[in-house]
């Protein structure tokens, strides 16, 4: 194998020879304990691609793609040397209004007899949820802010006001969702374990129910994602131990009594003392159902609406760099908007940017953009963005066309 | 203060998973126990190149023995840069420490620091501080080394009568020659302390005790030692310099001084312990906690090399981007497979998947 001095290629050596995938994370499984094998990690090939490129894809040539990749290496290369004071100072400032916003919320609820003081401080909590979960805490478990050297905003110590542990949350999002994306029977976000979200999923009659079951996840997001984080469906199939399933229903189980005793049992029990108790737990499970909905719907616009594609696993066999930079971008779509619309997205309005660079800066996002744009302009792909409006739609009518069975005659 | 404890406890279930602090922060940056962090009180320019920065500590700082040290962090381009610097204040003040501008990280501190600036803290550390029972010292210092030996001196001369040290400081000239003042005052009020300035540039103008030689103070024979201060070997000696300068004076001890009826030589290093590696051949990646050694070719990753070996690594994607394999980085330099970047320094955390040894590396895992 020849090293990669100065070679600007991002090809991680080839596989280990020790045992692949085992999920080596503290604590140690406990001995006995089958390694949760046969989970193959992917390894990127330092050339050629797969024998069929997806179809949006299809006509680029091998050296073309690895072009493509260069490029986009180099772009994300850019900011990464442009990284400084101004960006730290942004995080900062992101966290201290959102500080800020949870105490005046939280505060005011304590008050929430009055009418106003009610509509007032179950906005800024909702904000402030918002904020803390898509701008902040998201961005911050990617490692977006790591580079600062700061202990205090680091993807290693940040725990989040979210009822899935920050832990279970980078292993299942980071890890399997942005290393697979869109990689049916291998990313589970299509569709989070409930849903059928692809046509080439089979048809179930509980199918029917779907819009009634992503209706209700809405409201109660974060729950959802509690349960998704604990991969059940792994543990049945033997890919994860009994030992590490216990470990992660410990870790949320601590969670989740931590997260409710502060918002409908502290909270409320506080504002008693001023007569607004009953007042104050609708005020925090308001702000907890408006983030959660909030969430849910931004989420729903990444990887959902119409122009997005999914992926068999043979598409993606022989990926290269500059493959998987392209599964990134077919598999994801942008939402348009303005600024605060940007902010309150924590960015994933720029979904497909941060596929691409999932630990670069979110503030960065807007300006990879223009950059990124051009370039699958000048290859011919697509780059699937549009209004919130119209995202939302296009992903719920996907929820509601794939509730119901395919027609004989449908060509997929 | 078990009150404190109850209504932080209280107010940590209304602020899960953050802590009391964290808002308080908002209003009082020293108030984190997380972080420790000083504010910036004074100061002051002690040559052109040298600034000597006061500060109050904040919660969990504790007072410095007369030659510790600290590890000091500040922000530059918006990244957390951690230095080691001698406290250079008496034991007992608030302390201070004095910052010759030469590096990135000492000449944005020496240049750019202002009152009010907050900086971040590790507590005091080292064990290059004064005998327990009083002794005549000998004090040898060069450049910027003098300054754990000021603390010392501040620290010692005023309020012992008793005292009896002995400096012979090298400076490049007067005007380089750290609190020149300060220390010729201090040997006129206290007959304990005599002051003996070296300097080494040719033709800087002797001044006050001090002389020009035009060369360095020599630590190969006995000869500079026996005229600027005859009963060397009597003395239990000090010594804080550049790393020449302290090999010299090891090396001639433990050929020339201490014995069983001498006293012997202490020395404090500035500069960390740096394993040699030039950066794509690999090398010997030493895996601490797990007591595990692999020599890793330059062309393996990190994490590979440790699975190989049977560490218990954290891993997640292996291409680099979920950051699930961070591990700290004791020592050494590593080189990014992606772009062929050789970085790396104490405390780092390392993205084992996509990093590989650059030199012997020693990991904390």
């Amino acid at each position: 194998m020849t090293t990669l001095v100065n070679a600007p290629v991002n090809t991680p050596p080839l596989a280990p020879s020790g045992t692949p995938g085992a999920r080596a994370a503290a604590p140690v499984p406990a001995p006995g304990a089958p390694a949760s094998a046969g989970r193959r990690k992917p390894v990127l090939a330092a050339s050629g691609g797969p024998a069929n490129r997806p179809a949006a894809a299809a006509h680029l040539s091998d050296a073309q793609v690895e072009q493509l990749g260069r490029e986009l290496d180099a772009l994300r290369d850019k900011v990464i040397a442009s990284r400084g004071a101004k960006d730290a100072a942004y995080i900062r400032r992101v966290i201290k209004v959102q500080r800020g916003l949870e105490l005046a919320g939280r505060a005011t609820l304590l008050v929430s007899k009055k009418k106003g003081a009610f509509v007032a401080g179950t906005a800024m909590l909702s904000v402030a949820k918002v904020l803390e979960n898509m701008e902040i805490g998201h961005n911050v478990l990617h490692g977006q802010w790591d580079w600062m050297r700061d202990p205090d905003i680091h993807s290693t110590t940040w725990e989040w006001d979210f009822v899935s542990p920050a832990a279970s949350w980078k292993h299942t999002h980071n890890d399997l969702h942005h290393t697979w994306t869109n990689v049916l029977g291998k990313d589970k976000d299509v569709g989070y374990s409930i849903l059928r979200m692809d046509a080439s999923e089979p048809w179930h009659p509980a199918n029917l129910g779907n819009p009634v079951y992503n209706a209700i996840l809405a409201p109660f997001f974060e729950w959802g994602i509690a349960i998704y984080d604990l991969e059940l469906e792994a543990y049945k199939d033997g890919e994860k131990s009994k030992a590490e399933l216990v470990r992660d229903l410990k870790a949320t189980g601590r969670k989740v009594v931590r997260q409710f005793t502060k918002d409908y049992a502290a909270t409320p029990a506080a504002a008693m003392v001023f007569g607004s108790g009953k007042q104050a737990l609708i005020g925090t499970f308001t702000a907890n159902a408006i983030r959660n909905v909030w969430a849910h719907s931004v989420i729903f616009c990444g990887h959902f609406p119409d122009g997005v594609d999914t992926f068999t696993e043979d598409e993606i066999e022989g990926e290269t760099r500059g493959d998987w930079y392209i599964r990134q971008m077919l598999g994801s779509a942008n939402i348009s908007g303005s600024k605060l619309m940007h902010l309150m997205t924590g960015n994933l309005s720029h979904q497909i940017e941060h596929h691409c660079f999932p630990d670069l800066p979110s503030n960065r996002y807007a300006e990879v953009a223009v950059a990124l744009r051009e370039i699958c302009d000048r290859y011919g792909l697509p780059y699937t963005t549009g209004p919130l409006p119209k995202q939302v739609g296009s992903a719920w009518a996907k929820v509601f066309r794939l509730a119901l069975p395919p027609k004989k005659a449908a060509t997929a | 203060m078990p009150q404190i404890r109850a209504l932080r406890r209280v107010a940590s279930l209304l602020t899960t998973p953050l802590s009391p602090e964290d808002f308080l922060g908002l209003v009082n940056p020293l108030s984190s126990t997380r972080q420790l962090r000083g504010v910036v009180t004074r100061v002051t320019r002690e040559t052109p190149e040298s600034t000597t920065i006061h500060f109050r500590p904040g919660k969990g700082w504790n007072a410095h023995e007369a030659g510790q040290w600290a590890r000091i962090g500040v922000e530059i381009d918006g990244v957390r840069q951690w230095r080691s610097y001698s406290l250079s204040a008496a034991a007992g003040h608030d302390p201070a420490i004095t910052v010759t501008a030469i590096g990135v990280v000492s000449t944005a501190l020496a240049r750019h620091t202002t009152v009010g600036d907050v900086l971040f803290l590790d507590t005091p550390q080292g064990d290059f501080t004064l005998p327990e029972h009083p002794r005549p010292l000998l004090m040898l210092t060069a450049g910027s080394g003098l300054t754990p030996v000021m603390s010392m001196i501040r620290t010692l001369v005023p309020r012992r009568p008793d005292a009896d040290v002995v400096l012979v400081h090298s400076a490049r000239t007067r005007e380089d020659a750290l609190f020149h003042d300060e220390l010729l005052e201090l040997a006129d009020q206290f007959p304990g302390l005599v002051v003996k300035h070296w300097y080494t540039r040719e033709g800087a103008a002797p001044a006050g005790a001090g002389e020009a030689h035009g060369r360095r103070l020599d630590l190969e024979t006995t000869t500079d030692l026996e005229s600027l201060c005859p009963d060397w070997r009597d003395r239990a000696a000090y010594a804080c310099g550049p790393a020449d300068f302290l090999d010299a004076a090891t090396a001639l001890w433990e050929r020339d001084g201490a014995d069983d009826e001498h006293a012997g030589l202490t020395i404090e290093r500035f500069a960390p312990v740096l394993l040699p590696g030039t950066g794509g051949e690999g090398g010997l990646v030493t895996f601490e906690k797990s007591d595990k050694e692999f020599d890793a070719p330059g062309d393996v990753t990190l994490l590979d090399a440790g699975e190989e070996c049977g560490v218990v690594m954290p891993s997640g994607c292996r291409m680099g981007i979920c950051r699930s394999c961070l591990t700290p980085l004791v020592a050494g330099k590593v080189r990014d497979l992606r772009t062929g970047e050789v970085h790396g320094e104490e405390g780092d955390l390392i993205q084992t998947c996509i990093n590989a040894a650059a030199g012997p590396v020693h990991l904390d895992i």
